[in-house]
Parts: C-alpha cells; structure tokens; sequence
C-alpha cells in the first residue's frame, strides 16, 4: 500500500544521503521523494511515496526519527491532502495528429509550453492519479522526452481544522 | 600556503582559539579524561594541542582499529564516553568496523578524523577519502566541520548524542584548516538538533497491562537484554525479579545487569544459551523483555519464539518494538524509569511452584561436556577462573567458541563486568577493548579472552599495553583453528574443514617475549591451577596460552534459523571419559 509521508528535516548538506540511505540499507521500498526548502531556509520538507504495509511504515517512521536531522513526520496518507505532481513531455505530432494532440491537452488542462511543426512540449501538474492516466493517453504517441517530479502534498487547512474541532467535542 | 577558514562571528571579549583547541577543551569541559588514537598529516594541529594538554591523556596504539576498539572497551566498563582520533584517509578507513561495532552494540563513543582542507575536499587529494558519505550507516551522529566557528557547537552534539537515549558512535570530521582556524565563538553555545533526540524520552505504552500481566501469569521469565545495563537497571531487575519470583534469563549484551549466580539466574539464552534457559523461555506464559531486541541469535524463529507466551517489551529506542517478534504489550522509555514506576504495583511473591521448576530444569539440564583424558578443557579452566576470581574480574572476550564457553562458564555478578562484541561479532576487538577497559577501571582486574584466530587480527596491540604498562591479563585458548567455523563446517558442512586450520601459528610465547611481555603456555589438567596463578599473581600485561583439543565444540547449539525444540543439548562421547556436568548459575551454599 502507498503511504505519504511529509518529514520535516534541518536543511544541511548530509540530510537527503541519510535520509536515502535509511531507504537502502533497511531496503523499504520508496516510489518517490521530493525535497525543498520550507518558508524558512534552516528547514527542508522531504514528500515522500513508500511502498509497504502499514506495520512497516510505522517502522519506517521510528527509523526515520533517530536521524538527529529529523524534527517532525507526518503520514499524510489518512489525512485529507492536497497531493501534486508535475510531468513535463514533449510529444512528437505531425499534420494528422496536431488538433487530436491539443484536444487532449485541454481534456487534461495541459499548458502548451512550446510548439514546433513537429512537436509540441505540454506541461501537467495535477493528482499522481491524472498524472499516470495523462502519461498513459499519451504514450499512444511518440513520446520524445519526459520529465516527472515526485509527490508534494500539503493538509488541508479545512480538513486539519474539521478533525481538531471533533477531536475537543469529546 | 594553506588559506584558512576566518570565523564570521568575532566577539571582542573572549580571546580567539584555533578550532582544535576548541574541540579539545570541549571534550574536557564534558569530562573527557581520556582517548586513544594514531597521529598523521591531516590531524597534526589537533595532536599539537594534546601535547599542550596534559588534562587529557591519550594512548598511542598500534593500528587505528585498536583505537576504536580501545574506545568501546572503556566506553563499556565505564558507561562514560569512548574518545579517539585518527587522521583521514587510511585512518579513517581502520575505523569502520568499530563504528559499525558500537553502532550494534551502543555503544557510546566519539571518534574524531582529520580530513583534507575544505578548500581540497572533494578532489581527490592525497588522504582523502569521504568519511562523512562513508560513515552514515554506522555512526548515530556524524558531522564534517566547516567552520571552527561551529567546532563547540558540533562537539557538544557530538557528545550528547553518543551518550543519550540508546547510546551509540559519533564522528567529527574535521578538515585542517578548520582545525587552525580562528574562532571565538566558543562560549555558551546551543546545540542546534531538536531537544527530544537528546532527552530523556518520557514513558509510553502499556503500562498497566504489562503490571498485570506480571501479577496475573503463573509462568513468567524476564528477558534481560543490553539495555538494562545501559540504563543502570540492575537493581530494580533484581527487586522485581525477587518481589515476584521471576526466573531471569539474558541476552549476550545484557550479561551481568541480573547477577549470573542469583538463584533466578539462568544465564544467556538462544543459540548457544543455556539448556535451561531455553527450556524456560519455550514453557514460559509470559516473558518481558527488558532492553533487549529478540535478535536473529535469541529468536532464532521469529514464528516459534516462546510460542505460548504473551509477550511484552521496554525499551528506550522504540524502533525497536516489534522490529522482528510481535509483542502484546510495550513501553517505550528509559528501563530504569519504568521499573521504579512497574515495581511498586507488583504483588510479592513468597512461594513459586514455577520458579521451583526453573530450579529443576537446571539440575536436569546442566552444562556439560567430556571430561576428556589429561587435556585441559576450556569450560574447566573457565569455571576454575571463576572460583579463583570469585566471580569478580571484568572478562573481555573475542570472538568465536572461547567467547561462548566463557559466557556460559563465567557467570559474572554486575553490570558491565562483561564486554565483548557482540552484534558484529568482530574477531580483533578483545586485546584493544581490555586494554581500553583496563584503563577505564585501572582498579579491577581485566581479563582478556581470546581465541588463536582472533588475538591475530589485533596482536599488535601487545605494543600499546606494553608502552603504557596496563596489565591486561591475557588467555589465549589455542585450538590450531578457527574453531567456530570449524564446529559448523564438522556439524552442516559434513567435516569439511575448508580454510579454518590456523597452521602458521607463531609461537605466542616468543611472540608475547619480542614486546617483553612475560607468557607461560599449559596443555594438561594439572597445569590449570599454575596457570591461573601465574596469570593472576602478574604485575603488568601477560599472556597464558591455554592449549586445547582442537575437536571440542560449544554445546547447547540451536542451528540457526531453527526454533527451540532442535536445541543440541551436548554430545557424549563414550571414549572421551565421562560426562561432567556443571551449573554455574546456582548459588554456591
Ligand atoms: C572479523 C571477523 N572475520 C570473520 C569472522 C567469522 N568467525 C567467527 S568465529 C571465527 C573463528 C574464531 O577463531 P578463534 O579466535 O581462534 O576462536 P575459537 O572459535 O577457535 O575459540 C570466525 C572466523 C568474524 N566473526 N569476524
Ligand atoms: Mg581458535
């Protein structure tokens, strides 16, 4: 099963490798993992996808907390989220398939990023769901490049707020 | 001319200090008294600032792997910090495998390696090699030192991390010219990581129903592991072992934080435990693991593992909780703490039926082996040690079968009396760890116990205890070979012994007498009690070489991987004299 996590980790130079190599050496199964800078620059998020069963990731997660760079965790995968995934792909087109191409591109709310006689580069950032059918419906072309980011996510504001005022009405 | 890293911060009123001065007095503000190492290129600055240091005492030792061994050695008698230095590079590299030891057995050390200047990292340059990227896995804590304006910062985390919580091995890497740099900033600084990964962590979990499940089973065995003796547990262990009647069995690590020859004391169990602390953990109906992980050598089936027990864990590290066996109750936080907050609630009891039958299984299922003809038996002379040192020296051991023999036949009576590698299980550490250990309690007699093969790995050593004249007592049980592997290559490889005869041997005697070290060599039962006195009577370091068959094996033995019921309990051979039969964990009265 695929759980989200969000880690909130110092921001230096050795973080990402030991965050990485926890992965490796305990072998758990990462689907992806994304890193950036918070609003404040001594701080990182790390969005990652893992791949294992509930009792694992809940040993991932204390895995996780002894690297002394790690300040918080949060499993965002039971929790209402707001998950985005950015593909970047260059599809080849000709005269036949121009218009059928840039149908699909408004289908998906694609932005045309640029445009030859013989290809065109569309970009997508939506769901991994719509970004997996997005890539599916296109690999029916010529697909000449392609460039994907891992998963970010973020909690709703609504759903955080929703979930505490339930949790004092007990 | 080498450029060097200019401190950002100046403060006008406290005098300016290079960054190795300002690591080194860090570690004495932390109580560092002592430290082991190997001098070189990249490390110069810091060594010229331990010559202006006599508040620190440092070892020189022969190879940086006796340094770090060294460190843990004394890390282990002592509870305090473990300190060494080495340079970059090969002096880095020497000390992998006891970082990986201590990160194992956590073990609280703190390693310091000269690294290449800042402005040459990454180039290739002479001595250069990525001990940061190199040492992730193995360290709990790891920092490269840019700037010595962060030299106390990095050192205090350093420190604090190595000995908080589930303790472990940090490293400092420190570039040259961070170590000639300028900085005062010094004085007063915070650490930077968050507060919870140094505090104490505060107790969670079942407690209540782990209170009564101990008051409600009928069967109950407490599993002592390396955490009690970590957490200083021992006397709370003994009054809840007492208070409710509970049989107590222990992990390798955890040997001596229950006193081995207590009444409820069945010694070590798994794989080459005792037969009767086996057959107590598969009758048990309760067992409570008390700092200990239910590692591949204690559960060696995960599935089968004390099978009709309800099982509970306390442990500080709660990654450990259900790592490999599924528990039905934890607590997660310091050992100690929750047994002074368990024990009170605990019904005493004054008559056992079970711990009566624990008694039993001991008498049914002692410890045995051939008498043999005029040969010295290792289990003997290890149980005559025993007796002659009344159970009180601290026992360092290497790895192999001399290493088992003396964890069943020497049952010793306090925590961190017993030291020996053992989640690594590296052949080498015994000789750097006993000196390390001698010098941490100068007091108590240090024993080393070593095997041929692995008193080779670190023979070097013999210079340092020399040098400094710390009077590690050594054993050395010669069998030609290394005989553990030899016992699975005779039981599951159908005696073919490939590659594990030590013909070669030097003479060990000669050996010990090139640095001066005075050996004495016994091959019959009559020599033992000679033997011991020698080795006991002895001033400085000294070496008694025990020579023996070289066909014994360790007995019991559970096959890896296989459950309780295939424990071997021993083999008796009708031409090898008669069976004789010891329980060391039973009080002498
Ligand atoms: C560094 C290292 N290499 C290999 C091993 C595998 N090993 C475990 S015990 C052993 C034999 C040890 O021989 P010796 O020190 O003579 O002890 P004995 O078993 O004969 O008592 C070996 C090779 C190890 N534990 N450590
Ligand atoms: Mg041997």
């Amino acid at each position: 099963m695929k759980h989200l996590l969000s880690v909130l980790v110092r921001n230096h130079y050795g973080v990402l490798s030991h965050v990485s190599g926890l992965f490796t050496r305990r072998g758990y199964n990462i689907d992806s993992l994304s890193v950036g800078e918070t609003d404040n620059p001594e701080y990182s998020i790390i969005t990652m996808v893992v791949n294992e069963e509930p009792k694992m990731v809940r040993q991932i997660e204390k895995q996780l907390y002894k690297l002394v760079d790690v300040i918080k965790i949060e499993d965002l995968t039971q929790k209402e989220s707001l998950q985005r995934e950015l593909v970047v792909l260059t599809v080849e087109t000709n005269r036949a398939n121009r218009q059928e191409i840039l149908a699909l591109v408004e289908v998906f709310k694609g932005i045309i990023v640029d445009m030859t006689d013989s290809a065109v580069m569309i970009e997508m950032s939506s769901n991994p769901r719509r970004i997996e059918t997005f890539i599916k419906v296109f690999s029916e072309y010529n697909i000449m490049q392609i460039a994907r980011t891992g998963t970010i996510a973020l909690e709703f504001p609504s759903g955080r707020s929703r979930k505490e005022n339930s949790k004092e009405s007990k | 001319m080498a450029k060097e890293k200019k401190n950002n911060t100046k403060n006008e009123n406290v005098p300016e200090k290079t960054g190795a001065k300002i690591v080194i007095d860090t570690l004495l503000e932390n109580g560092v008294k002592d430290c082991f190492g190997y001098p070189g290129g990249a490390i110069l600055r810091v060594y010229d600032t331990i010559f202006h240091t006599s508040e620190l005492k440092h070892y020189l030792v022969r190879h940086e792997q006796g340094a770090v061994h060294a460190a843990e050695g004394y890390a282990r008698a002592t509870g305090k910090l473990g300190v060494l230095i080495t340079t970059s590079g090969p002096g880095a590299t020497n000390i992998m495998t006891g970082l990986a030891d201590a990160k194992m057995d956590s073990t609280p050390i703190l390693a310091i390696t000269g690294q290449v200047g800042t402005y040459e990292i990454g180039t290739d340059a002479f001595q250069e090699v990525d001990t940061y990227g190199m040492t992730i896995p193995i360290t709990k804590y790891n920092a490269l030192l840019k700037s010595p304006d962060d030299a106390a910062r990095v050192t205090k985390e350093a420190i604090a991390v190595a000995l908080s919580g589930r303790p472990g091995p940090s490293l400092i890497d420190f570039p040259k010219d961070v170590q000639n740099g300028l900085s005062s900033n010094y004085k007063d600084v915070k650490m930077r990581i968050p507060a919870f990964h140094v505090e104490k962590p505060e107790i969670s979990g079942s407690v209540d129903e782990i209170i009564n499940a101990i008051n409600r089973s009928a069967k109950p065995v407490l599993y002592v592991g390396g955490g009690a003796v970590i957490s200083n547990a021992s006397r709370n262990i003994i009054e809840l072992a007492e208070k409710a009647q509970i049989p107590v069995v222990s992990t390798l690590t955890g040997l001596g934080a229950f006193p081995g020859d207590h009444k409820l004391s069945l010694g070590m169990l798994g794989m080459h435990g005792t037969a009767y602390a086996n057959k107590a953990v598969m009758e048990c109906d309760f067992i409570l693991s008390l700092g200990a992980r239910f590692d591949d050598r204690v559960a060696t089936n995960t599935e089968d593992f004390a099978k009709n027990a309800i099982k509970a864990q306390i442990d500080i590290d709660s990654a450990e909780i259900e790592k490999r066996v599924n528990v039905d109750f934890f607590i997660s936080g310091d050992l100690n703490d929750v047994l002074q907050k368990i024990n009170p609630q605990i019904e005493s009891v004054s008559k056992s039926p079970w711990a009566e039958h624990v008694q039993k299984l001991k008498i049914a299922h002692p410890l045995a082996f051939d008498e043999g003809g005029s040969e010295i038996k290792p289990q003997q002379l290890i149980y005559e040690l025993w007796k002659k040192t009344k159970g009180e020296a601290v026992i360092v051991t290497d790895v192999g079968q001399h290493q088992m023999w003396t964890a069943q036949f020497y049952p010793v009576k306090h925590p961190r009396q017993f030291i020996c590698s053992s989640g690594l299980g590296t052949m080498g550490y015994g000789l750097p760890a006993a000196i390390g250990a001698k010098v941490g309690v100068p007091d108590k007699d240090v024993i080393l116990i070593s095997g041929d093969g692995s008193i080779q790995m670190n023979i070097q050593e013999l210079g340092t205890a020399k040098m400094y004249n710390i009077p590690v007592k050594i054993i050395l049980f010669n069998n030609g070979y290394l005989g553990m592997v030899r016992q699975w290559q005779e039981l599951f490889f159908e005696e073919r012994y490939s590659h594990s005869t030590m013909s070669g041997n030097p003479d060990f005697i000669k050996l010990a007498a090139a640095y001066d070290i005075p050996g004495k060599t016994i091959v019959s039962k009559k020599e033992i009690e000679e033997g011991l006195s020698f080795l006991l009577s002895s001033k400085g370091p000294c070496l008694l070489e025990v020579s023996i068959p070289w066909e014994e094996k360790v007995f019991p033995m559970i096959p890896a991987g296989r459950n309780y019921e295939n424990m071997i309990e021993y083999e008796h051979k009708k031409d090898k004299g008669s069976l004789v039969s010891i329980i060391p964990h039973n009080p002498q009265k």
